[in-house]
């Protein structure tokens, strides 16, 4: 039998600003070596859970153990964090800033490893105010691993990236996760969460909402495939077949639990199927069931 | 307990930082050198300005004393400009705009002259004009000259406009820096660091200090070349008084910074300390005679124990010893301000 450890447990967390609550009574557990991750549309208060986590805000009320006690002095040297919004000193270069960085902490990781592991060589001459999203996001994920860390914290870190520099950031936390380390993310793509994510956590109005495995999340709250055919003269068989669906200018959508069975009754019917296209249910879908789809702020 | 690695590497950050931002060093680098030609011009002695009277009836560009009623030794007093004016009614307009000091009536066998009693300099050059009157002879008081090296004016006012200039460089210095760190989120970074609040301020301390003697020295030994200043004690001692007093003034700022988010919010508040800091600690003007509680608010002040002691050292000859309650006074209030703003410290907006 395998037992997980927990790293990390967050116990009733609560931080309210005057009259606003941010954060409200939220709890979750991080199994030492996964990868969790907090979802949630903006203003559901994950960048401030994460922030009271990383112990850069402090919480109204609630505990947060690391390693099954209170977080003491030595948690900063222990955890690394990419944040959201920050800066750099201007006019250092990407070298300058690793080693200042570094030697703020009492065992480093070697520069040359983080030179590779986050392909920084091109750029080591660059100053810190001249570098690309991209460069500027991979100097980011270097410094949170620059103490050798074993919890890391990411607060979106592919936000603004272009596909190719999302996936490179994706191989660089599956070896952060090979390595054993545990790593905790906020991210606004659900694609990423699925891809990375051995655990989520989806919050709304401060609060988690929802959480399991990206497979046990779907399997939950979205139990329907979607089937989308080509509109043209299929709709009034639909309808004479009862089937509820929903159509656009160009394609109709079935959502069913009953696969097999809809594409029999589209056989017998004699619906062309050649332009047919089926699609499980995934993270978005779960995501807009809880959250709703109106807009956010 | 304090990592001096940490203050040291955020030390070596910082001045790079402000190294390279070749605008901010450009000015900093350029500014010494521009107040050095502007105390070159201004004390030049040629530019120097005295009171200023206003002749009438004059012509020309230039004052004509043939023919007038002025007395001689009046027309040669180093301490008089005499501008020539046209006529009584263009004196009369100058005098009330405060162009001119004093009006006489060149012409009038009665000594007649105007004077604006709204003018601080009109009493005083109405009775130098007086006094000019008298005849030369007619002795009411025994003149006698001080012995020995005098100091100048300029030897007792160059360190205040120095330490005027390290106050400000030192207030802002370091109070916007903090403050821009903090709203672009660079602290935010550095808080995820094991780095502490006092670390941080210390080094950014250091850092500024490190500038700000940098900027002195260039200052003072270019005008020294120029005025050839009489330093009756130890420059190094000196140099010492200026070094605390910038360490004092950079901790204020760090106070000040500490908890600001806003540059306007900040500059209000250094604003607040400065103005009064530069009118009441002897920068311009010597506070003797001055009420008895504005002596005493002027000794909260770490400038006017800068300046005492540098002021000291530099015409007076003085000793550490001399200085021992003015340097402990800034050591006091840089450690004060210092622990203070590292406890109240915010990394965050």
């Amino acid at each position: 039998m395998v037992v997980l450890m927990s790293i990390l447990e967050v116990k009733n967390l609560k931080k309210y600003y005057r009259n606003v609550v941010a954060v409200e009574d939220v709890s979750f557990r991080v199994e030492q070596g996964s990868c969790f991750g907090l979802l949630g549309p903006n203003g559901a208060g994950k960048t401030t859970t994460m922030e009271i986590v990383e112990n850069i805000i402090a919480p109204t009320d609630g505990s947060i153990f690391y390693h099954g006690n209170p977080r003491d002095e030595t948690f900063r040297q222990q955890v690394g964090i990419q944040f959201q919004h920050t800066s750099l000193l201007n006019f250092l270069t990407v070298k300058e800033t690793l080693r200042c960085y570094r030697q703020l902490y009492k065992n480093p990781e070697k520069i040359d490893w983080l030179i590779e592991r986050c392909n920084l060589e091109p750029i080591l001459k660059q100053s810190n105010n001249q570098l690309s999203g991209g460069q500027r996001q991979r100097l980011m994920l270097a410094l949170a691993l620059v103490n050798r860390p074993e919890l890391i914290f990411l607060d979106e870190p592919s936000t603004g990236l272009d596909p190719q520099s999302r996936r490179y950031l994706w191989d660089i936390v599956d070896e952060i996760k090979a390595d054993g380390k545990t790593v905790i993310m906020t991210t606004h793509s659900m694609e990423e969460a699925q891809y990375l994510c051995d655990t989520i956590a989806i919050m709304d109005g401060g609060k988690i909402i929802a959480e399991g495995s990206p497979a046990e999340l779907i399997a939950a709250h979205c139990h329907t495939n979607t089937i989308t055919l080509p509109k043209k003269s299929v709709e009034k068989v639909l309808t004479d077949l009862g089937l509820d669906y929903q159509a656009n200018d160009s394609s109709v959508f079935i959502q069913t639990a009953n696969v097999d069975g809809v594409l029999s009754q589209l056989i017998d019917a004699g619906i062309e199927l050649s332009e047919m296209s089926v699609q499980s249910p995934n993270l978005e879908d779960v995501f807009l069931r809880l959250t709703g789809k109106q807009l956010r702020d | 307990m304090a990592s001096l690695q940490r203050i040291w590497v955020i030390f070596r950050a910082r001045n790079k930082e402000f190294f390279r931002d070749r605008a901010a060093f450009g000015w900093n680098f350029a500014f010494p050198f521009l107040i050095i030609i502007g105390f070159g011009i201004i004390f030049s002695g040629e530019n120097m300005q005295g009171y200023k009277i206003g002749l009438f009836p004059q012509p020309g560009a230039s004052v004509v004393f043939e023919g007038t009623t002025i007395p001689v030794h009046f027309q040669n007093d180093p301490a008089v400009d005499f501008i020539p004016v046209a006529n009584l009614e263009e004196g009369l307009q100058k005098l009330t705009q405060h162009k001119i000091d004093l009006l006489i009536d060149g012409l009038s066998s009665e000594q007649r002259y105007w004077v604006n009693d709204a003018s601080p300099k009109g009493g005083i050059v109405e009775q130098l004009y007086q006094a000019a009157l008298v005849p030369e002879d007619s002795h009411v008081a025994q003149r006698n000259s001080i012995d020995g090296t005098r100091a100048r004016y300029i030897d007792w006012f160059f360190p205040g406009i120095m330490a005027m200039n390290m106050m400000f460089s030192a207030l802002w210095g370091v109070g916007y820096v903090v403050v821009r760190y903090r709203k672009n989120g660079a602290l935010k970074r550095l808080k995820a660091t094991p780095l502490t609040a006092f670390e941080f301020l210390t080094a950014q301390m250091l850092s500024r200090i490190f500038l700000l003697m940098f900027t002195f020295s260039v200052v003072w030994f270019g005008s020294d070349l120029i005025f050839d200043f009489r330093m009756q004690g130890s420059l190094l001692l000196f140099l010492f008084t200026f070094f605390l007093g910038g360490l004092s003034l950079c901790s204020i700022g760090l106070f000040l910074a500490a908890r600001g988010t806003s540059e306007e919010f900040t500059s209000g508040a250094l604003n607040f300390i400065s103005w009064p800091m530069m009118f009441l600690s002897e920068v311009w003007f010597s506070l003797e005679g001055a009420p008895h509680w504005v002596q005493q608010l002027s000794w909260l002040f770490p400038l006017t124990h800068l300046l005492k002691a540098a002021r000291k050292v530099m015409n007076e000859g003085a000793a550490l010893i001399d200085i021992q309650l003015e340097c402990g006074l800034m050591v006091l209030t840089t450690m004060l301000f210092l622990a203070v703003a590292a406890r109240i410290f915010s990394w965050v907006e």
